[in-house]
């Protein structure tokens, strides 16, 4: 149905112009709000109702909906697409594309586009942060000093040192990049590993991550999650890092083993991990709560003001520059 | 050399240095007199080196009381702790351990700045109290990119500035005196650094001078989107001062590492999201303490050999 607010006017002109759809949970209308000057139409400015019940009250629309804006979490899958076709272009302004049948799409000769580089750095900058903290204990730290009885002596256990360390970088892209280039001004050793060695990166690759674990004090985990990297640190590459070896994940939960990691983490198989992601989020074992060599984020490592501005900058130019006939300007396919 | 008296002033030294002192050494502990005075008198004429660290040296009244002292090696690299005039008035060797803890120091400075303007700590909280389920922690504020001015560009300024530059911040700084070899850019006083710079840390070494050099004015300068991190010494910071600006909402956020009176911190930070509190731990890995001892031991035994001192101030 027509926004009620339109004029007879208004909903004329937007007739004419191509319609874009909100997939995502009803806080996503902050991604994209209607403006005379778009090229587009928003069906859906309020991100309500969901996809399936928006097509059952408006069937009319299911073959008039030329883009879809998605965010992680809301699957762009071959049943989707079937419902949809007229769609032309998937817009995700997440870090990850897992939640999208990219193969589907390119069948389909569907276009997507995603943040590009807008992300990178802060989730490097999460990385390393969480990498810091967890060597020098920064959390922990904090946290006993708000319980501590005033003007005892401050005993705490003394952590590790960053600098120098080998740092293991599962997933050269853009995101492993960034977090390589910073850790190089800590004169950290990089190595990494990814699906296949990249002609112009010069640190020494890895052809498997146990490979990578055994010879670093470190891993970061920066890569895709897919069918070949599903629980690619398993307890035999926790144990070849070894004990004071760490994990930083701003992946995807199901990149590591978490049952394992817990155990590798109680039992001091390794020596501590950060983790902004988890198999199953938000939940989060609570077996993880008591331990003080874990840092836990909830998902934060692009929750930035800069980001969030940058993505409503990046969604608005690609549906711009996709319905003047240009090509989207952060492509993934 | 067992019968050459050394005071140990403080029992924050790690286990492996008050070891070594005691088997190289008669060693005596500050701590095991119920009275300084009482280890004064008892044992004062035999004592000939003194060993201090950040929260404990050696003021003008101890030196005065060890007539046969000739050296104070401090396992820190900050010597505010050290009567260092009357050191040199009366011929006394000073050492502290510079270089060895410079990374350490610089990679915390950056640990600071980082949970501090993306909450980690405040996440863990949240993450370990439940609340995710409840929804999403809240937006934080973007580090690369923002503007690092750095107090003192000495080893560890520099070290800071260094991997700053590894997240395209742009580095400022200010010091007594311009570096002419510098590529970063000068500002003649602390508070035009404050005014135009996102985050400003204190990296300096504590003299009078440098006492309260960040007060109301310069807090004021960083100002509510600004933040300020001092892994110098607590008495670079006007403390009250510093804690009504935070409650007042005049300065984005603190990262503290040092305190004008330790161990005791401010209770008004306790309650406080934009502050990351940390029990000076700025060389406090197993690596750079043990580095910090030798170099303490090192000296020593230079010193009582009659042999150049490795790493002398005075």
């Amino acid at each position: 149905m027509a926004d009620l607010n339109e004029s007879i006017e208004e909903s004329q002109e937007n007739n004419n112009l191509p319609k874009v759809f909100l997939h995502g949970p009803p806080e996503f209308s902050f991604i994209l709000q209607p403006n005379p000057s778009h090229n587009f139409h928003i069906l859906n400015p309020s991100s309500l109702p969901p996809l399936h019940q928006f097509l059952s009250l408006n069937p009319h629309h299911a073959s008039s909906i030329a883009a879809i804006v998605c965010t992680g979490g809301y699957t762009v899958n071959a049943d989707v697409l079937q419902l949809l076709p007229a769609l032309r272009l998937v817009c995700t302004p997440s870090a990850g594309t897992d939640h999208i049948d990219l193969s589907e799409c390119r069948r389909r000769g569907i276009q997507v586009a995603g943040a590009g580089n807008l992300f990178s750095e802060d989730v490097a900058d999460m990385a390393v942060a969480l990498l810091i903290d967890v060597s020098r204990k920064i959390s922990a730290a904090d946290r006993f000093l708000r319980r501590q009885v005033q003007n005892v002596s401050w005993n705490f256990p003394l952590g590790s040192k960053l600098t120098g360390k080998k740092i293991g970088i599962v997933g050269m892209g853009r995101i492993g990049s960034e977090v390589a280039k910073r850790l190089e001004a800590f004169s950290c050793m990089i190595s990494y590993n990814s699906r296949n060695k990249k002609p112009l990166v010069s640190y020494p690759y890895y052809s498997t991550v146990l490979e990578l674990a055994t010879d670093t004090n470190v891993l970061i985990l920066c890569c895709d999650l897919n069918d070949q990297t599903r629980h690619i640190v398993n307890k035999e590459v926790m144990l070849a890092l070894g004990k004071g070896g760490i994990i930083v994940n701003v992946g995807r939960g199901a990149l590591i083993d978490e049952k394992e990691l817990l155990k590798c983490l109680i039992e001091d198989e390794i020596g501590g991990a950060g983790l902004d992601v988890f198999e199953n989020e938000p939940h989060v074992p609570k077996d993880f709560f008591s331990l003080d060599n874990v840092v836990l984020s909830p998902h934060a490592a692009v929750v930035t003001s800069e980001s969030l501005m940058g993505i409503r900058q990046i969604v608005e130019q690609n549906l711009t520059a996709f319905f003047s006939n240009k090509a989207p300007i952060t492509p993934v396919i | 050399m067992g019968s050459i008296g050394v005071l140990l002033v403080s029992h924050q030294v790690i286990p492996y240095l008050e070891q070594e002192l005691n088997k190289r050494y008669n060693l005596f502990r500050l701590w095991d007199f119920p009275q300084k005075s009482q280890l004064l008198t008892q044992h004062g004429a035999s004592i000939r080196a003194v060993v201090g660290d950040a929260f404990a040296g050696a003021d003008s009244d101890l030196i005065e009381a060890l007539p046969k002292l000739e050296i104070v090696s401090s396992f820190s690299v900050g010597v505010d702790k050290i009567d260092l005039g009357k050191c040199k008035e009366k011929g006394i060797r000073v050492t502290n351990t510079p270089d060895v803890l410079t990374d350490e120091v610089a990679d915390l400075a950056i640990g600071l700045m980082l949970t501090l303007l993306r909450r980690i700590c405040e996440c863990d909280r949240y993450v370990r109290g439940g609340n995710w389920k409840h929804g999403d922690y809240k937006l934080t504020t973007k580090f690369s990119g923002k503007t690092v001015g750095i107090i003192g560009l000495g080893r560890i300024g520099a070290a800071i500035a260094k991997r700053a530059e590894g997240f395209n911040c742009p580095i400022s700084y200010y010091s007594r005196t311009q570096k002419q070899e510098s590529k970063y850019k000068y500002y003649p006083s602390v508070v035009e650094l404050a005014s135009n710079c996102d985050i400003l840390v204190v990296a300096c070494p504590l003299t009078e001078e440098t006492h309260h050099i960040i007060n109301r004015e310069v807090i004021n300068a960083l100002g509510p989107k600004g933040f300020l991190i001092n892994i110098g010494r607590g008495k670079h910071v006007d403390e009250p001062e510093l804690v009504f600006a935070l409650l007042e909402g005049r300065l984005g956020g603190a990262g503290l590492d040092v305190f004008e009176n330790e161990p005791h911190v401010p209770e008004e930070l306790f309650g406080l999201e934009n502050v990351v509190l940390l029990p000076h731990v700025g060389s406090a890995t197993v690596e750079t303490r043990t580095a910090m001892a030798d170099l303490v031991l090192g000296n020593l035994e230079a010193h009582f050999l009659g042999k150049p001192l490795l790493t002398p101030l005075v």
